[in-house]
């Protein structure tokens, strides 16, 4: 612990990985309130899988037919957006097999991606990354992509606050006061979707699904309005991330993973906690 | 007072995949009315307010909301959805719920307009839970909750309201309060509810329309055991209160 805050200072490395960690917080803890609120955790877990299939074969593409401007981000721009229409769609309109939908596209978008990989020259040793990331090897431009995403994602949220929170407490009743709910309902699909990508991309899949779904999931046992949930998650994934990184540091750990068993611990013990309480009231 | 229904259907029919939940049904709610819509489970009660609030199409037949389709009037109802179906753990306040109220197209973005916290603040006071304002949503009780949900349909302002089964949990002492609110507000709105409680039916309602695949129309005068034990099929017991003899309300049975 100690010793990373007087290596603070000095390398890059660790101060680049402390503001991924900072500025994804601010993404994940909005979208993140929005998404378990409305219980569709699976649905963004959903997508940051069919992102693999986007990636594979951005990857592919660029190896085998030499295209240098496609990096695996744009694959996973487009099969982020793909999968966010379809299951909005499909939720929309047909409820009952929403979760069927979901675990389908999840499959195929992970074969496709797997296979896409293993047909590109050279290129499997990167599996692990897009599944954990590496939190110590993110670039300046990532970090610039992380704020990009923040401003559009706290201004969205900020913004469409009202028209998010109807059409996740009561669609029918948001529909019937005139709200277009089918916009608003997919607009914070690809709000999720654009949030799962860039982060996938810079801190892999497993945190992503950590980072959006355990600090709300602590907050939402004690925080009863929204945008406070918002609020307090944010801080609470920022302390997480900076914690675990420090935690990681001396014993050279595996940073995201550190953060994430962190986060998972944390969010046991308070559950575990809030059962008692509860039981112990009634 | 406006010649145009409230709310007017004709021969409308509807089936939910092949299996008719409404047929032939006729049905002229006037402004002013205090309609209640009674009917065993699965008699299509809720499906009449699906389609009155145009969230359902009807497979034949018009309805007309103030003389015009649904999606285009029903700004100007104020509904009560039954309360079952809310996620117990959502986090919103009463103030947060109440609010919604008052959604409309083009709805300014940020944070709510002070005009529209009054007219939430005011629905709430209507409703007696303005000292709730604060308390989140999902620690009240069945009947708060109801409470909360006619405040937030009042806070529409609307000219038509519609509830659905807004007496299955409220408490005892808040029941007569309740019928009392109703009345007064059918003073300046029209009112049609859904219920199962033929008590309260025949206290304040003016109009009784039935509901069971067939829709029919009495004048809460008519309602007799005879009625009743037709709609449902089987004997009940029936409790007499006063009966409100309303000569202005709706003509007579339409079809049997």
């Amino acid at each position: 612990m100690f010793e990373f805050v007087t290596d603070l200072p000095r390398y890059s490395f660790l101060q680049y990985a402390l503001l991924t960690g900072l500025l994804a917080s601010f993404a994940s803890g909005i979208v993140g309130s929005y998404v378990v609120a409305r219980r569709i955790t699976y649905i963004a877990d959903g997508i940051a899988h069919v992102v693999l299939g986007g990636i594979g074969v951005a990857i592919f593409l660029k190896k085998f037919y030499k295209i240098d401007g496609l990096i695996p981000l744009h694959g996973a721009i487009v099969a982020a957006f793909i999968a966010a229409l379809l299951i909005g769609l499909v939720s929309l309109k047909a409820k009952q097999r929403e979760d069927t939908v979901i675990s389908a596209l999840w499959a195929i978008g992970m074969a496709i991606g797997i296979i896409f990989i293993s047909k590109t020259p050279g290129y499997n040793e990167d599996l692990i990354s897009y599944l954990f990331g590496n939190i110590l090897m993110v670039s300046p431009s990532d970090l610039w992509l992380l704020a990009i995403l923040d401003l559009l994602v706290i201004s969205f949220g900020v913004f469409f606050y009202h028209q998010f929170f109807a059409v996740c407490f009561d669609e029918e009743f948001a529909r019937i006061r005139g709200l277009n709910v089918e916009f608003y309902y997919l607009l914070l699909l690809c709000l999720t979707a654009i949030t799962v990508v860039v982060l996938t991309t810079v801190v892999g899949v497993v945190m992503v699904v950590a980072l959006i779904t355990l600090p709300v999931a602590i907050v939402g046992l004690f925080c009863r309005t929204l945008w406070k949930t918002m609020v307090v998650s944010i801080l609470v994934s920022c302390f997480f991330t900076t914690f675990g990184l420090a935690l990681s540091y001396v014993p050279d750990w595996p940073a995201g993973a550190t953060i994430i068993l962190l986060a998972g611990i944390a969010y046991l013990i308070a559950s575990s906690i809030d059962w008692a309480w509860k039981r112990g009231r009634s | 007072m406006e010649l145009v229904p409230a709310l007017l259907i004709r021969d409308l029919s509807f089936s939910y995949d092949g299996r008719p939940v409404l047929t032939d049904v006729n049905l002229s709610i006037p402004v002013g009315d205090f309609v209640s819509i009674v009917g065993p489970n699965g008699g299509g009660k809720t499906t009449l307010l699906k389609l009155a609030l145009g969230l359902l199409k009807p497979a034949r037949g018009e309805i007309k909301l103030f003389g015009e389709k649904p999606e285009k009037m029903r700004s100007r109802i104020g509904y009560m959805p039954q309360n079952m179906r809310f996620d117990p753990k959502f986090p919103a306040k009463v103030m947060d719920v109440v609010l919604m109220g008052r959604l409309r197209k083009g709805n300014p973005l940020g944070p709510y307009p002070k005009t529209d916290k009054e007219i939430a603040e005011n629905a709430m006071q209507e409703v007696g839970v303005d000292s709730l304002r604060s308390r989140p949503f999902s620690s009240l009780s069945g009947g708060q909750k109801q409470r909360v949900l006619i405040a937030r349909a009042l806070a529409c302002q609307p000219d038509l309201l519609l509830l659905d089964e807004p007496t299955s949990n409220l408490d005892l002492m808040f029941e007569s309060e309740f019928y009392d609110l109703l009345q007064k507000l059918n003073e300046r709105l029209t009112i049609a509810l859904v219920s199962h409680d033929f008590g309260f039916v025949s206290r304040v309602v003016k109009t009784v329309v039935c509901v069971k695949q067939k829709v029919v129309i009495h004048p809460t005068t008519e309602m007799t055991g005879e009625i009743i034990n037709d709609i449902y099929g089987s004997p009940m017991r029936m409790v007499r209160h006063d009966h409100k003899a309303t000569g202005d309300s709706f003509p007579a049975c339409l079809s049997s």
